[in-house]
């Protein structure tokens, strides 16, 4: 007993860090992605010549936790004819992985839950993959059609995708040379240049694959609300669907992440070693001043008593923010002696601020293509993965390695490697191309007439 | 409705993998059935290889509640068939009472009639857009045709009061004046609808994705839509130029130069193609329309109780979905003896099987869609 004891707290002496990470994460994230609800509402509601959530809370700012009580409070049904073990334990499975997957990812330098990973990305794409079991044992555990259909859709889509995905991972991962994070971040560094510049047809099939993989529009054909009413969600409710829904918004940023730190340059500023540039790194507080400014000035504006109380919360939360950012830039312009102290800080702070920014960049541009685009149909989906998308990133991977031979041979480096690598990308994209037209003349579409045993 | 298994016709079909055939249930409850159609599909894998729709859950009994109302007490009940096109359904009730007592409405009632029939028309094909659309999984065209039918539904409501069954016309012309500004709001509208209308285009038309998901999609020949009977825009997007309008003018039509547009091979991307022609079409009538509205009574003479002569009329005018007809039955008395209703959506509804077959699930939706059915005229 006394020597389980010893062993926790030694246990816990020498990973308090992570451990306190992970409690947050846990306990932050259904907030976050609440949030990114909200801000998907908010967006498609301006697009739309709307004006989305506006009840709960000042602009509907507090719709997500209304939301989150709603779905808390509500009665938990498990179908009668459901197999209710695997429907107990299906969107647990979901959430679980997505969560998981979210402990591999560095959020700037400073904040890693399991730092180090040797196989880092390896990691991340495995765990998140596993999220399809949750969704396949869902829809056959509900022991509904629709369910089903949404089920087999789903792990079709996924193993489709994931190869063009995994390929695309291949192209970043041939520039790094290693699978862990920070090594492939600093390689972004050593390079000077973002590897999605590198290899861009990489980064293009990684974007539409990873939609795919998140089953969002235009291939959210798992849940196609209009033809299957909610997919393998349609027999969850109350709180096991917003488990689900946890798991899609976390997978999301999980895919986002992956692709800031692989293609995007991770947590380092747009042309992190041009130092002309580094007044960027003052972006950051002079955003956040910036909001807190509006917010001030429309606090007078304000219709009640409570949004204007809210908008001066508002501004001081985003002054707060900013002087947090602030500190570590200016002191070290004052006192030379605290830069060395500083630093850890300064890297963490801004580097977060930078991976969040792109994030949430790469995050807008999956809800920009929902609201523009119609769904594509199944086996069109299908085609594309399997016709285009896959030789596509294969072809790439090929003519990606012999451009960075070429690279070595010529001792090029950063974004001299533009030079062999731009023509390899378009390379592979007229070989992909060619064979998309090839196979589209020998095979006639066939999934327009019906075949002649049913007419 | 009685028959509750989906026939084959001729042999046993066989599934692509000899596997049994799934059956799924779609509605009556289901997004995107529009109300409450319930079609069982009987499918392999994912391939429809049969269908069957199942209607009556809106069933209210409409013919038979017209044989107790006096002929102007039932004219609001029409409203509530194609209750998106509420006012077309209005002309079509009225100018067949109208034919049964040999009156016609004056002049300037019928024009007033006119622009109000075509601005319900380009709400009904506004809302079947934005639902079309959204069946096929683009969100946003929905809003802005629900901004555009907003103005049209204004218009209503300052003429009549109402905005959805809007009971805008009376046997033998008009309630109500037109309002003082109905040209110029009728105008505002027709001048912003043009820039509107090239909005949606510009999300759909030439969206590959569209085009996958509409073209070669539920093909229905021109003979088969003759067969069948079909009308409106689905007989239309097959290559038969049949609009009565043109055909058998009624209202103020005659008055008005417009185009009938047609597509060729009669697929879900043709039906698209037309009706949004249709629109600007709609739109010109009313333009030319409200330049010259002749003045006038608006109210032909007839007596406060109605008792048509004995007889039989059938009248017929081209609703947003095609053709919808009123036969009635006089007996002399102040009831009607009959009255039975021809909905364009019931009968376009039959073309859904023979539509769907071969066809994936999603294609499904997309052809209910591209039917632009209403529940309410199907089952009455």
């Amino acid at each position: 007993m006394q020597a389980v004891i010893q062993a926790t707290i030694e246990f816990v002496k020498q990973y308090w860090a992570p451990l306190v990470c992970s409690v947050a994460i846990v306990a932050i994230l259904p907030l976050v992605a609440g949030y990114i609800v909200l801000v998907e509402r908010k967006i498609m509601a301006d697009m739309q010549a709307r004006l989305g959530p506006m009840r709960v809370g000042p602009h509907g700012l507090l719709q997500p936790i209304a939301d989150a009580v709603k779905l808390l409070i509500k009665e938990d049904i498990i179908p009668e004819e459901a197999d209710k073990l695997v429907f107990w334990l299906a969107p647990v499975l979901s959430v679980a992985a997505a969560l998981l997957a979210m402990a591999g990812l560095a959020i700037g330098p400073a904040f890693q839950i399991a730092k180090d990973i040797n196989i880092g990305i390896l990691f991340v794409v495995g765990i998140s993959a596993m999220g399809i079991f949750g969704i396949v044992l869902g829809g056959w555990a509900s022991n509904s059609h629709y369910s089903l259909i949404g089920a087999l859709r789903s792990s079709a889509q996924l193993v489709s995708y994931e190869t063009a995905a995994g390929m695309a991972l291949v192209c970043g991962l041939l520039f790094a040379g290693s699978l862990n994070i920070t090594s492939i971040v600093q390689a972004q560094y050593d390079q000077g240049i973002w590897f999605g510049l590198l290899a861009p047809v990489a980064f293009f099939t990684y974007l539409v694959a990873s939609i795919a993989e998140t089953n969002r529009a235009p291939f959210d054909l798992p849940e196609a609300e209009s033809e299957l009413v909610a997919g393998y969600m349609t027999e969850f409710s109350g709180f096991r669907w917003s488990l689900y829904f946890l798991a899609e918004y976390t997978n999301m940023i999980v895919v986002a992440s992956v692709a800031t730190t692989l293609f995007l340059g991770g947590w380092l500023r747009p042309f992190p070693r041009t130092t002309w540039l580094n007044f960027l790194d003052f972006l950051a507080p002079l955003a956040m001043i910036g909001v807190g400014v509006y917010c001030l000035v429309r606090t007078p504006k304000q219709p009640s008593r409570v949004q204007q109380i809210f908008m001066l919360a508002v501004a001081g939360l985003c002054f707060v923010v900013a002087l947090v950012l602030v500190v570590p830039l200016v002191v070290p312009l004052f006192n030379r002696s605290l830069a060395a102290a500083v630093k850890p800080f300064h890297d963490g702070i801004l580097g977060a601020f930078w991976f969040i920014l792109k994030v949430s960049l790469y995050i807008y541009f999956f809800m920009w293509l929902r609201f523009t685009l119609p769904r594509y149909r199944f086996d069109q989906l299908m085609r594309l993965g399997w016709h285009f998308l896959i030789p596509l990133s294969i072809i790439n991977v090929l003519v990606i390695g012999i451009a960075m031979i070429a690279g070595q041979y010529f001792n090029l480096t950063g974004w001299a490697l533009l030079l062999t690598t731009v023509p390899a990308s378009i390379l592979a994209l007229i070989v992909a191309l060619f064979i998309l037209a090839s196979e589209q003349k020998s095979e006639p579409q066939k999934t327009s007439a019906a075949p002649d045993s049913y007419a | 409705m009685a028959n509750d298994t989906i026939t084959d016709p001729g042999d046993k079909p066989k599934t692509l993998l000899g596997a049994d055939e799934l059956v799924l249930n779609m509605g009556p409850q289901h997004p995107s059935t529009h109300g409450v159609l319930r079609v069982k599909l009987k499918l392999d894998g994912e391939r429809v290889i049969g269908s069957e729709c199942m209607i009556g859950y809106l069933h209210r009994g409409v013919e038979k509640i017209a044989e107790h109302r006096s002929y102007q007490q039932f004219a609001p009940y029409v409203d509530r068939m194609d209750y998106v096109a509420a006012v077309s359904n209005g002309l079509g009730y009225c100018e067949a009472i109208e034919k049964l007592l040999m009156v016609e409405a004056p002049p300037r009632a019928r024009v007033i009639r006119t622009i109000l029939t075509e601005l319900q028309r380009i709400a009904s094909h506004l809302l079947w857009l934005g639902t079309h659309a959204l069946d096929i999984g683009a969100l946003t065209p929905l809003f802005y045709c629900f901004r555009e039918r907003e103005e049209i539904l204004k218009i209503f409501e300052k003429y009549c009061g109402a905005r959805l069954t809007t009971h805008a016309f009376r046997i033998g012309g008009l309630q109500y004046e037109a309002y003082d500004t109905l040209e110029k709001d009728v105008e505002r509208f027709c001048k912003a609808f043009d820039s509107r209308t090239k909005d949606y285009e510009e999300l759909l038309t030439q969206n590959r994705i569209w085009l996958g998901r509409t073209k070669g999609i539920g093909i229905l020949k021109a003979e088969e839509a003759i067969a069948i009977g079909a009308t409106g825009p689905v007989l239309r997007a097959s290559g038969v130029k049949w609009d009565l309008r043109k055909a058998m003018p009624y209202a103020a039509y005659d008055q008005y130069k417009f185009e009938i547009p047609v597509g060729t091979t009669g697929d879900t991307y043709d039906r698209y193609l037309v009706r949004m022609e249709e629109m600007r079409q709609s739109r010109l009538i009313c333009l030319q329309a409200i330049e010259n509205i002749p003045s006038g009574p608006i109210m032909a003479k007839v007596g406060k109780v109605l008792k048509p002569p004995p007889g039989e009329v059938y009248h017929a005018i081209e609703a947003p979905k095609g053709e919808l007809g009123y036969y009635v039955i006089s007996d002399g008395t102040v009831q009607p003896y009959r009255v039975r209703i021809r909905p364009p959506s019931f009968v376009n509804l039959q073309a859904f099987d023979q539509m769907a077959r071969g066809h994936l699930v999603a294609d499904v939706v997309a052809i209910i869609g591209t039917l632009d059915i209403v529940l309410g005229e199907v089952d009455r």
